[in-house]
């Protein structure tokens, strides 16, 4: 006979004010089994849990029930208080009779409630009748991590990583680290030089023994789970021996062939075996393959010709490298939503309408002006600018339904730069409205008006036109109810921040979601920021909605350290709520392997002693199985059974009901 | 080819000259427009707001007699083809309104008549290629701007002729016939439409806003498609010319009396003495006629 307690739980008036505990416990104490029943005002308070500790100890109880809040609340507390009064942790079982029970009957005489809180609490003693003990699983956790994405996010995440002393793989597509703010001239509200403060970042990741760079790299495959992944990564052709490449730039020099830059966005041009910009990390160039006449025809090689180590070749092929990893983390960045979506803005169709990170080159010391502000057109000094804010952002019509967060303070930003860069020069904005929250931002907006001249206009844009050499400029000022129209030199339009083309690829690679708009999920948006439901896989940074640097950091930061928490013992222990397979009775249909949502069931096979594959059985792999019960209904010959939650004990709950 | 043809009332009153050169133009290439046997007034200024049911009744009429007449209808004027094909999108997509606007005129309509514009004819079943080939009297040296307004283009949803903002299938027929094109800011704008009944002033200002900046852009003709634009630029002409310094006025015509020209169809039938302007001293200055 098994010997039952029953906790029941007033938890102040939350509980007691429509469900009678007493009577409940009362009610309990009749049941076979049950030896040890009580209510009281606070269970999970501590002498609460020294009643349950104690109630444990005195009559040899071999199960435990809490009829309190919901598990998600205090399932743990009280699981631990039961293992610290001698009993196994999952001989404890919670009946949620708050949010399912007393917080939605309003019936102040508490019948309903009553009644309900005796039926739940019998369902979970029939249950816990038949519970088994059950022990923590305990997996090895591989300490080393993989950051995807160099952007400042990921590269704050690896350095933290590695400061905390452990190894870190940090995986780049572009042949640089750096990501969009190495594109970024000075940067609000502090306006210091986005160069310095990153470069050295970037440096010491690359000095940093315990960080492993693989530029000009991209995640092919992942396997495993949390503490044990498996990572294919492509390494792409550079043409260029990494080792032996000192980056004295010959090889640039001599190349006599030029393209677009992609770093620059077109507003100049690259040679093609380049660097993206001088700062890169690291300093090693790339031969851009398919406009390569060497590459493509066999024509050329100055390059190899100047390369004094000898360095370049033409026959290098990419590498995939597989690592074994215990975490990861994504950040993987942004991108800005194209512009020639906006006819009416006439961008691509008139060279001096540009966009905002185009403006962050004109304005930039490395950019392709010498940070002199010189329209492409013509290269004149424009004496009056109109900027643009909301293109594409919070239009839902033509763009996307948020709010790119940074456009506002950056166009500020940018006002500022062109007129202490051009005296004289009129600055225009065209805003829908000011969204500057954040330390010291509301402050920069004002300088930037009251300072600096910038004129704000309330209103949209409506057309924008080219007539004898300037840019004509047609909009509304909602403020004085007036139709505008402004002649300038130059446009700059604040576009929408997107996430990056090929995000939800990437996403369904790793197994973790994301959103509409193609950013990723976190576990929870306010309590688990930089957790996403697939244990082990962190995020940091805009590859999950847009956010300015210090947001960035502070979530490579935040992830960094939960990558450390993670790696802070050898084995981390898991609920052991997953599903067993009966291999008496499986017959390898593979109806859970397709219906399971974390691919937790593998293929196992029986061998003979000869070595022959005579059987094949479904095997639940138990550190990435959620407990999730999925495949369990899917079973047509009833092999898979949850523990915690087998088929007998839910039966039997439901039978007492 | 024939091809049901809506023409609407204005096209059967003082636009007979859109009418009767868009017929014309299209014997010469080739097809022909065949007037419904029965139709009725679009509805034209009834708005097409989501609740006002009454207004669909009048062009779902149109549309359910077309659909006994085949699978297409086209129709020239902008405000005809506008209202015809949003009515059409709605008796299609919504089941709830389609019942109410059938029970209504006691048809059974379901929207799967296909509403193209004569531009659309000539684009997509004609082809600008075969129109280029047609071209007897090339408008050589006639710098022409192109005058879309607003109904020929929006909604872009619901219309989808071409790009709502930076459309050019106007251009691309223009240059076909052999004329210069010219871009000007003010193309997709409004002439203003209805308020030459009550606020001529809002119409002086905007029309004059799309002539002057199509003859600042260098324009010496200007092309239309609609009836109310036609009429509002024609009317504002003169006091444009007045207030505006240096503004001496351009010819506008419908872009059907510039093809039949075009194709070298008599000068006489092109009903170009109906226009309010004179387009005859350009023709006769580019050596056209
Ligand atoms: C015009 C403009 C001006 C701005 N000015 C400021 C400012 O003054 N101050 C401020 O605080 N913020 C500013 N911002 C915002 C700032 O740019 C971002 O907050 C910051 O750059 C975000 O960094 P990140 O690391 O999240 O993303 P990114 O910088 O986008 O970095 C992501 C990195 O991941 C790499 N990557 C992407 N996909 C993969 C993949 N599949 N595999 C491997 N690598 C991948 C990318 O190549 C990139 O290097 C501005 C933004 C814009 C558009
Ligand atoms: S071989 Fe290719 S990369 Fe090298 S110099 Fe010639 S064009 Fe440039
Ligand atoms: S010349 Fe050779 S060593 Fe110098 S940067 Fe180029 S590849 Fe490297």
């Amino acid at each position: 006979m098994p010997r039952i307690g029953v906790f029941v739980c007033q938890c102040g008036n939350n509980i007691a004010s429509t469900v009678d505990t007493k009577k409940v416990a009362g009610e309990m104490s009749k049941l076979p089994g049950v030896v040890f029943t009580c209510d009281y005002k606070f269970m999970c308070s501590s002498p609460g849990q020294e009643m349950l500790k104690q109630a444990i100890k005195e009559n040899k109880l071999d199960g435990v029930i809490v009829s309190a809040c919901s598990p998600h609340m205090h399932e743990k507390t009280f699981r631990k208080a039961s293992e610290a009064a001698g009993l196994n942790p999952y001989q404890c079982e919670i009946t949620n009779i708050r949010e399912q029970c007393s917080w939605v009957h309003h019936d102040k005489t508490r019948a309903t409630g009553t009644v309900k809180s005796i039926d739940l609490t019998r369902m979970t003693i029939e249950r816990l009748k038949r519970n088994k003990p059950l022990k923590k699983i305990k997996i090895p956790v591989r300490k080393k991590a993989l950051v995807i994405g160099g952007g400042i996010a990921g590269i704050q995440a690896a350095l933290d990583i590695a400061e905390g002393g452990r190894d870190v793989i940090l995986v780049e597509k572009e042949p640089s680290i750096g990501g969009n703010m190495a594109r970024l001239s000075e940067t609000f509200p502090t306006m210091d030089c986005s160069q310095c403060i990153l470069t050295p970042k970037m440096v010491e990741a690359e000095l940093n023994e315990r960080i492993t760079l693989y530029t000009y790299s991209e995640v092919e495959k992942v396997d495993g789970y949390i503490g044990n992944f498996t990572v294919q990564i492509r390494r792409k052709s550079k043409y260029v021996d990494e080792d032996r490449c000192t980056g004295c730039g010959e090889c640039i020099e001599k190349c006599p062939f030029k393209v677009e830059s992609q770093f620059e966005l077109n507003l100049t041009k690259r040679k093609v075996i380049y660097t993206p910009f001088p700062q890169s990390v690291p300093n090693v160039p790339v031969i851009d393959a398919p406009n390569c006449p060497k590459i493509q025809k066999d024509k050329c090689g100055a390059c190899a010709i100047a390369c004094g180590p000898k360095c370049i070749d033409f026959k290098m092929q990419d590498k995939i490298v597989t690592e074994e990893v215990g975490a990861i983390v994504v950040a993987t960045g942004y991108q800005l939503m194209p512009n020639e979506r906006f006819g009416e803005y006439g961008y691509g169709r008139i060279k001096d309408v540009i966009s905002g990170m185009q403006f962050e080159r004109l304005a930039s010391s490395s950019g392709p002006t010498g940070g002199e502000i010189r329209r492409p057109s013509d290269g004149k000094v424009p004496q009056s600018v109109v900027f643009i804010q909301c293109v594409g952002s919070r239009d839902e019509k033509k763009g996307v339904s948020y709010c790119s967060k940074v456009c506002c303070m950056y166009t500020a930003k940018h006002t500022m730069l062109y007129s202490h860069k051009v005296h004289g020069g009129q600055a225009y904005v065209f805003y829908m409205d000011i969204r500057s929250g954040g330390k010291r931002y509301e402050e920069f907006v004002r300088k930037a008006i009251e300072h600096d001249n910038a004129m704000y206009l309330r209103g949209r844009v409506s057309r924008v036109y080219e007539k004898d050499g300037r840019v004509v400029v047609q909009g509304a000022d909602t403020l004085s109810g007036s139709q505008v129209e402004i002649e300038a030199d130059m446009v700059v339009l604040a576009t929408a921040i997107v996430s990056r083309e090929g995000a939800d690829t990437l996403a369904q690679r790793l197994g973790i979601g994301y959103d509409k708009d193609k950013f990723y999920n976190e576990y929870h948006p306010k309590l688990r920021p930089v957790e996403t439901v697939t244990a082990g896989i962190f995020l940091a940074g805009t590859c999950m909605g847009p956010m300015d640097i210090p947001e960035s950091v502070a979530q490579g930061s935040a992830a960094a350290s939960k990558v450390l928490a993670l790696f802070s013992a050898d084995e981390m222990a898991r609920e052991p709520i997953t599903s067993v397979v009966n291999r008496a009775t499986c017959n390898a249909c593979w109806d859970c392997l397709t219906a399971c949502p974390y691919s937790a069931i593998e293929r196992e096979s029986v061998k003979d002693r000869q070595g022959n594959i005579v059987r094949w059985l479904a095997k639940v792999n138990e550190g990435v199985c959620q407990g999730c019960g999925v495949c369990v209904a899917a079973c047509r010959s009833k092999s898979i059974d949850l523990r915690g939650y087998t088929d007998e004990q839910v039966y039997a709950a439901i039978n007492a009901f | 080819m024939k091809i049901p043809y809506y023409p609407g009332c204005t096209l059967n009153t003082v636009a007979k000259h859109f009418d009767a050169s868009a017929r014309d133009a299209a014997v010469s290439m080739g097809f022909e427009m065949e007037e419904l046997a029965q139709w009725n007034c679009c509805g034209a200024t009834f708005p097409l707001t989501p609740d006002n049911l009454i207004g669909l009744t009048a062009p779902a009429k149109v549309l359910s007699n077309a659909r006994k007449a085949g699978d297409t209808l086209t129709t020239l004027c902008s405000v005809c083809y506008n209202v015809l094909k949003r009515t059409n999108k709605v008796m299609k997509d919504s089941k709830e309104k389609r019942a109410v606007v059938n029970g209504f005129i006691e048809e059974e309509y379901d929207g799967s008549l296909n509403i193209i514009h004569y531009l659309e004819v000539l684009r997509d079943r004609v082809g600008f290629v075969k129109v280029k080939e047609a071209v007897k009297r090339p408008l050589k040296g006639v710098k022409a701007g192109c005058y879309y307004g607003c109904m020929l283009l929006r909604p872009f949803e619901d219309i989808g002729i071409d790009n709502a903002e930076r459309p050019t299938v106007f251009e691309d027929l223009l240059r076909a016939l052999g004329a210069e094109v010219v871009d000007f800011p003010n193309k997709i704008e409004c002439c203003g439409a209805h308020l030459a009944m009550n606020n001529e002033d809002v119409v002086v200002r905007l029309s004059g806003n799309v002539m002057t900046s199509a003859v600042g852009m260098g324009a010496e003709l200007i092309v239309t498609s609609c009836p109310l634009c036609q009429y509002n630029l024609e009317k504002s002409q003169p006091k444009v010319s007045e207030r505006t310094a240096g503004y001496a006025g351009v010819p506008i015509a419908y872009f059907t009396q510039i093809l039949g020209l075009a194709l070298g169809q008599p000068v006489e039938g092109l009903g170009f003495e109906k226009n309010a302007t004179d387009i005859m001293p350009l023709l006769q200055k580019k050596g056209i006629v």
